[in-house]
């Protein structure tokens, strides 16, 4: 498959940066930090916008960067979504749009057309950008990034400039580039509900170094790493709504090794949902409860039992099928229930959310 | 007449002037603005200042230096006899050289502060656009730039319009070939013919006042970019 590789080791003053890193060619990679954790610096180097000596790049086994080669940002065959829409003043919709198209050559991997459509901006053209509010701005800024006919498309925090009502009104638009472009993409954020609704693949950057990397669900399911999402641990599932309880408002959503139900959302059968669910919101049991509230009750295994971050609480690790769950249950508990690999187990799922 | 043949030849010969130098300017100024506003070189301090002398110096001392600097024994003579030119004091030429040193300023610093409004925002957009910094700098610096290319034009075109000292020092006052409207004027005032002097100064002023009502007009509309 193709990758990326960076490494880059920067020293600059008040900041340092110290990364080597393998990334997947499809894909979206979230590089999640806090600011300050250098992960926009790490997109302006993978750009060619900032300079890091000594670094190493290469796409595809092309070299865009080493000891001896620098490619300058207009010669890399990317596309660069800035936090901002950034969008030329001077020029209307159309003509930012064909800013970039005009000069990628022949090779048209995403049609303008398709650009337009892929954002919603038909109806937007003939505008200029100041008549543009901040979502469409932001969309259009998307849409000529694609525009150059990318083979892999940076995103600098898209979404961070935008309120809540913005952030919904794109996200859906990103999920679809996600799934119908074939091109890798790399999304910076310090948003947790962003990774979750968007990535595949997660790199975590703190102080300039890599925290944790690997696939989404595979990564957040990790004791070992201290990743979280928000306010606490959890996992994240893929599946797909495949029944509806109508009568009673629910959808069931099934991923590999068993199935949840919970709110009808109105998504049609056979729609990819994921799902986030956090590690307080699971108890476990040896026997499977009755006369509860509980809808989804799962059965599992135990994996692997570690230390949360407060002394009274573990986590357990718990195999569903081919799914993993995060358990956040006391230490007293544990004790109790005498939890230990390899035991089975029933997860009782209290709380399951939409990833939005 | 309103004005005798003498002061519309002072006046065109003005304007021919300041058009010249205007339009030297807009290709020689750019870069040198485009490299204040963009470089990080240590050098940029005294060049920055190099650039602005002639708004504090006495054009007097400016003409003084340039007159030194083309004359037979100056550098700009030297090259200028090796090219077979002559000697460009009190000629057409020499003025056109001592204004575009004198105007300088009134180019560069409008442009500079223009490059500097854009940021490197747009730049780098472009770059990620595939556009190389030449294309970049026609396609995308130049049209965000355009106000300041207007406010710079008009400024240095009014102050070669003008300026006394620099042409007296360098020009004299030839008829047709140096004797600009400033020059003229003076001379009216010399020969006791005040009237004359009044018509052409009237000019001057409505002119000056024009320029100045162009440029505030025009500001609000710039401010919304």
């Amino acid at each position: 498959m193709d990758r990326i590789t960076a490494r880059f080791h920067v020293n600059w003053p008040g900041f340092t940066l110290d990364l080597d890193l393998n990334l997947p060619g499809l894909g979206v990679t979230a590089i999640f930090g806090q600011s300050g954790s250098g992960k926009t610096t790490l997109l302006r180097c993978i750009a060619g916008l900032e300079r890091a000596e000594g670094g190493f790049l290469s796409f595809n086994g092309e070299v865009w960067q080493d000891e001896r080669t620098f490619l300058p940002t207009h010669k890399r065959p990317l596309g660069y979504v800035f936090q901002e829409a950034s969008l030329f003043p001077h020029l209307s919709v159309i003509g930012n749009l064909r800013y970039g198209l005009t000069r990628s050559g022949v090779e048209q991997r995403v049609s303008l057309d398709h650009a337009i459509e892929l954002l919603g901006i038909g109806a937007l053209l003939e505008r200029k950008p100041e008549r543009l509010s901040g979502g469409e701005r932001q969309r259009v800024g998307i849409a000529r990034a694609l525009a150059v006919s990318p083979r892999i498309l940076l995103m600098d925090e898209p979404l961070a400039a935008l309120d809540l009502a913005r952030k919904q009104e794109i996200l859906p638009y990103l999920e679809r580039l996600r799934d119908e472009l074939e091109i890798p993409i790399l999304y910076v954020t310090h948003s947790p509900d962003e990774v979750g609704r968007l990535a595949n693949y997660l790199v975590a950057l703190e102080g300039g170094t890599v925290i944790a990397q690997g696939p989404l669900a595979e990564t957040l399911a990790r004791i070992d790493l201290p990743i979280r999402l928000g306010e606490e641990r959890g996992v994240v599932l893929e599946g797909v709504v495949a029944e509806r309880d109508e009568g009673w408002h629910l959808e069931r959503v099934e991923f590999p090794g068993g199935s949840l139900w919970m709110r009808d959302r109105g998504a049609p059968l056979g729609h990819a949902v994921r799902v986030r669910i956090p590690s307080g919101g699971i108890s476990l049991s040896r026997v499977p409860q009755q006369d509860s509230s509980i809808l989804n009750t799962l059965s599992g295994v135990v994996e692997e039992i570690g230390d949360d971050d407060h002394p009274a609480h573990s986590l357990v690790r718990v195999k569903i099928g081919e799914s993993v769950l995060l358990a956040r249950i006391t230490k007293r508990s544990v004790a109790a229930l005498d939890l230990y690999p390899g035991l089975p187990v029933w997860a009782q799922i209290k709380s399951v959310a939409v990833a939005q | 007449m309103f004005l005798d043949s003498s002061d519309l030849q002072a006046i065109f010969l003005t304007v021919k002037l300041a058009a010249i130098v205007t339009a030297i300017l807009l290709v020689v100024g750019t870069p040198i603005a485009w490299w204040l506003a963009r470089s990080r070189s240590r050098w940029k301090g005294p060049i920055g200042a190099i650039v602005a002398l002639p708004l504090v110096l006495p054009p007097s001392v400016l003409g003084f230096y340039l007159l030194l600097a083309m004359g037979p024994h100056g550098p700009v003579g030297h090259l200028t006899s090796a090219l077979g030119i002559g000697a460009l004091p009190f000629t057409f030429w020499g003025l056109v050289l001592a204004s575009v040193f004198y105007s300088l300023p009134f180019m560069v610093q409008p442009l500079q502060n223009a490059f500097e409004a854009i940021g490197d925002r747009p730049l780098e957009v472009a770059a990620t656009l595939r556009a190389s910094p030449l294309d970049t700098f026609f396609t995308v610096a130049l049209p965000m730039a355009l106000p300041g290319y207007l406010t710079a034009s008009i400024l240095t075109f009014a102050h070669t319009v003008g300026e006394f000292g620099v042409v007296l020092m360098i020009g004299g006052n030839i008829p047709g070939i140096t004797r600009v409207v400033s020059v003229q004027i003076y001379d009216h005032v010399e020969a006791m013919e005040y009237s004359q002097a009044h018509r052409l100064a009237a000019v001057m002023l409505v002119f000056s006042f024009l320029v100045l009502l162009t440029l505030y007009a025009w500001r609000p509309n710039t401010r919304k970019g």
